[in-house]
């Protein structure tokens, strides 16, 4: 009988439909990197002194450090001397825009291009955002109206510069300049991103979102984003990204701090379709992001959930430290590893005050010669008395030639708390197919429904306006995967 | 509406079907019956489009169709089911969801709007009662932790659903108590017409008690070895497929 993978296997062309380049006028600076290249950054982006100080001292420290190696990847070693660090569309002696009236229209094409236009009249409703084209950020919407409540939602650059005391109070607060390999290359080399803070007791009458977009060929991105909720407030926050299709690989290095003091809730959500390379391990995304919040206060809330269909690696690992009193943590994650996709990801439950909880739901699916792996840590601290986790990890497979692993860590110092792991693996069978074809199902169709079948506990977590498009994504991220 | 020619089929070297030669008009219903093994389910699976089976000889001609020339879902397009011996667990798919799924992708193709929830919804309705089929059923996942009756039951539901031209039946009986087997041989009957046709595979004469075929064919070894009436039926109930086979050395 002709194995289930002959009839799976078949599982890997695939179409990046967002792999468009757009020709821009570009200030981009020449590769390599040193200390002037740090104080170039600064100087182009007129930063205050001790910004410029603690990239330096994130810089020396780099230097010290050695790459990690204990993720479950494969690649060759990245020439950090052959990187640009910086590019900005527009030509150098021109100012930024002071308005999204000023963007260049291709720009604001290339945003309509990929669902997410700027302009007043098409915006998505309910949604404010920031599109930040490598380096920098080209606009941000709905401003105004965020203001009315206090809510500050701007780039980056533009927080140094308005509201520098913000950013010097929690900037490393929650990951520190050095924490590890690329989150400290990250704090020399930041270019932009996003920064949110939402008021005490202020509900955000908008989902917040943040727009990524890698154009330029050569270059890596390295954004950082910030959000603080004060006391009593709320804020649900989407990220989105995508880059052109090229031969040589790319790297992201991002760091994502979240700050949610008494009773604040911040839900943070990412569909991430970085181009993902080709099926033989051609070009595609290095990501390698560093994201962490901390529940500083009680009854605070932070909730992470992920849809990761894109990069040709992806180490990624959002966690939660749970400081205060009866904070909650949640992880729910649905990583594809597609093509010759690698994916190492999961997360850090850190449960240091009373009664904590957390949740983690992770799904995994390996398709083509995809590699998939969950990591997760779940830490117990000798105070977290009454701490509950629960994790639940399910594997799905399509085809023979892919691969899933899963590698929990669970620390207990506390008698008192209580761990649950549950974990399963299954596999999209050739009689599962068959029985969907015998109902009239196309085979493409069949394998979407049955992933996003294994998916929805996760994209029932998203925001509703995203959970469609979640979705779509995923489904064609597995176009053409099965023959 | 079918006809078999000398069809020939096996797995990896290995003969299953020996050459069978079978026709089945439109309004007619024909039974299967053999011993375990003989090749009913390949013979079904095959007219299905299941993949892996090499085809060494032969032809199908459905409604003047190649069928061996069509995909597994173009020949439900065209009309044919088959309700499996052994239906398929789909952990995370929602039974209302893939039915509704399988219904459009039927009307998609004779070019019929697609029903929305609501419509498919009543259409279910009216067909769950038919075969006592309890709602809540639906709601969970396809044929998951469903009793091997529930199981048989939902396949009929389906047929129900998607009214073919051509319904082959594989061992729908077995796992079914009395009671379950009126009610499925009922919902099977409902849907007989003059214009469609049914073939069933059974391994006991009890299920042509409530489905009256009009030919009972005997299958052993690959090989159609006796045709019939019911009548035939009965006397196989009698003397067992043993009978048969000696008749056939003889
Ligand atoms: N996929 C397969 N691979 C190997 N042998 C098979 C396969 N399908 C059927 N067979 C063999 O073919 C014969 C007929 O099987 P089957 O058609 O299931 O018989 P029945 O339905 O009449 O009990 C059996 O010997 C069975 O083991
Ligand atoms: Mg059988």
């Amino acid at each position: 009988m002709s194995s289930e993978s002959e009839v799976i296997d078949q599982y890997v062309e695939q179409e990046y439909k967002w792999g468009f380049y757009t020709d821009v006028e570009a200030d981009t600076l020449p590769p390599g990197l040193d200390e002037n290249v740090i104080r170039h950054i600064s100087a182009k982006k007129e930063e205050p002194e001790w910004l410029l100080e603690w990239r330096l001292k994130a810089f020396r420290h780099w230097q010290t450090m050695k790459e990690p190696c204990w993720p479950q990847a494969k690649y060759e070693p990245i020439d950090y001397q052959a990187i640009s660090y910086y590019s900005a569309p527009g030509a150098k002696d021109k100012d930024r825009p002071k308005s999204l009236d000023e963007v260049d229209p291709k720009l604001l094409e290339t945003y309509d291009k990929l669902g997410v236009p700027l302009h007043e009249r098409e915006r998505l409703a309910g949604v404010a955002v920031d599109a930040v084209f490598d380096s920098v950020s080209v606009g941000t919407t709905h401003q105004e109206e965020l203001a009315k409540h206090g809510v500050i939602f701007c780039s980056f650059s533009e927080a140094v510069r308005d509201h520098p005391e913000l950013i010097q109070k929690y900037l490393g607060s929650v990951v520190p300049y050095t924490d590890n390999f690329f989150a400290t290359l990250n704090s020399a080399v930041f270019s932009d991103g996003s920064f949110v803070y939402i008021p005490k007791g202020v509900r955000c009458p908008l989902e917040l979102s943040t727009y990524f977009r890698i154009n330029a060929a050569e270059t890596g991105q390295f954004e950082r984003t910030l959000i603080v909720a004060d006391e009593g407030s709320h804020v649900s926050y989407l990220e989105g990204c995508t880059a052109p299709m090229r031969d040589e690989n790319q790297l992201h290095a991002a760091v994502v701090e979240l700050v949610a003091l008494g009773d604040a809730e911040i839900k943070y959500s990412t569909v991430q379709n970085w181009y993902p390379g080709d099926e033989d391990g051609n070009g595609g995304i290095y990501n390698f992001v560093t994201k962490r919040g901390v529940c500083r206060g009680a009854r605070s809330k932070i909730s992470w959930t992920q849809v990761e269909t894109g990069s040709a690696i992806t180490w990624k690992y959002p966690s939660v430290i749970l400081r205060g009193e009866e904070s909650v943590g949640e992880f729910y994650s649905v990583a594809l590893a597609n093509l010759a996709q690698q994916a190492d990801t999961g997360t850090k439950m850190i449960h240091l005050g009373k009664n904590t909880r957390s949740t983690i739901i992770s799904k995994g699916i390996s398709a083509g010669k995809g590699q998939n792996s969950y990591r997760g840590l779940v830490q117990m601290g000798k105070n977290a008395t009454g701490a509950r986790n629960f994790t639940q990890c399910d594997s799905l497979l399509i085809g023979s030639r892919c691969g899933a692993h899963t590698f929990p860590y669970i620390e207990v110092k506390n008698p008192t708390a209580k761990v649950e792991h549950e974990a399963t693996t299954s596999k999209i069978g050739e009689d599962q197919i068959f029985y969907c074809n015998a109902r009239g199902i196309e085979t493409q169709d069949a394998v979407n429904m049955i992933v996003n079948g294994f998916c929805k506990e996760v994209f029932s977590e998203l925001p509703m306006e995203f959970a469609m498009e979640a979705q779509a994504l995923m489904d064609v991220s597995l176009e053409g995967s099965v023959g | 509406m079918l006809e078999i020619k000398n069809l020939e089929a096996g797995v990896d070297g290995k003969t299953i079907l020996n050459g069978i030669d079978l026709s089945i008009n439109a309004g007619e219903v024909h039974a299967i019956m053999g011993p375990n093994g003989s090749g009913k389910s390949t013979l079904a699976q095959v007219l299905a489009g299941r993949e892996g089976y090499d085809i060494t000889a032969g032809s199908v001609n459905y409604n003047g169709q190649d069928l061996l020339e069509l995909g597994p879902e173009e020949r439900v397009h065209e009309g044919f089911f088959l309700a499996f011996q052994y239906p398929v667990e789909i952990p995370g798919v929602n039974t209302t969801y893939f039915l509704r799924a399988a219904v459009n992708a039927v009307r998609e193709h004779h070019g019929k709007e697609e029903l929305d929830a609501v419509g498919f919804l009543k259409l279910m309705r009216e067909k769950i009662e038919l075969l006592e089929l309890d709602e809540s059923l639906l709601k969970r996942s396809v044929n998951e932790g469903f009793s091997g009756g529930e199981k048989k039951r939902a396949e009929i539901l389906q047929m129900a659903l998607l009214d073919p031209k051509f319904a082959v039946l594989d061992e729908t009986d077995s796992g079914l108590d009395i009671d379950a087997l009126k009610i499925v041989a009922n919902g099977v009957n409902q849907l007989r017409r003059k214009d469609n046709a049914q073939l069933v595979i059974t391994h006991y004469q009890r299920l042509l008690d409530y489905i009256v075929p009009d030919h009972v064919h005997v299958l052993v070894d690959g090989r159609i070895v006796k045709s019939g009436t019911k009548e035939l039926a009965l006397e196989l109930e009698e003397r067992g497929y043993d009978w048969i086979t000696a008749v056939q050395a003889a």
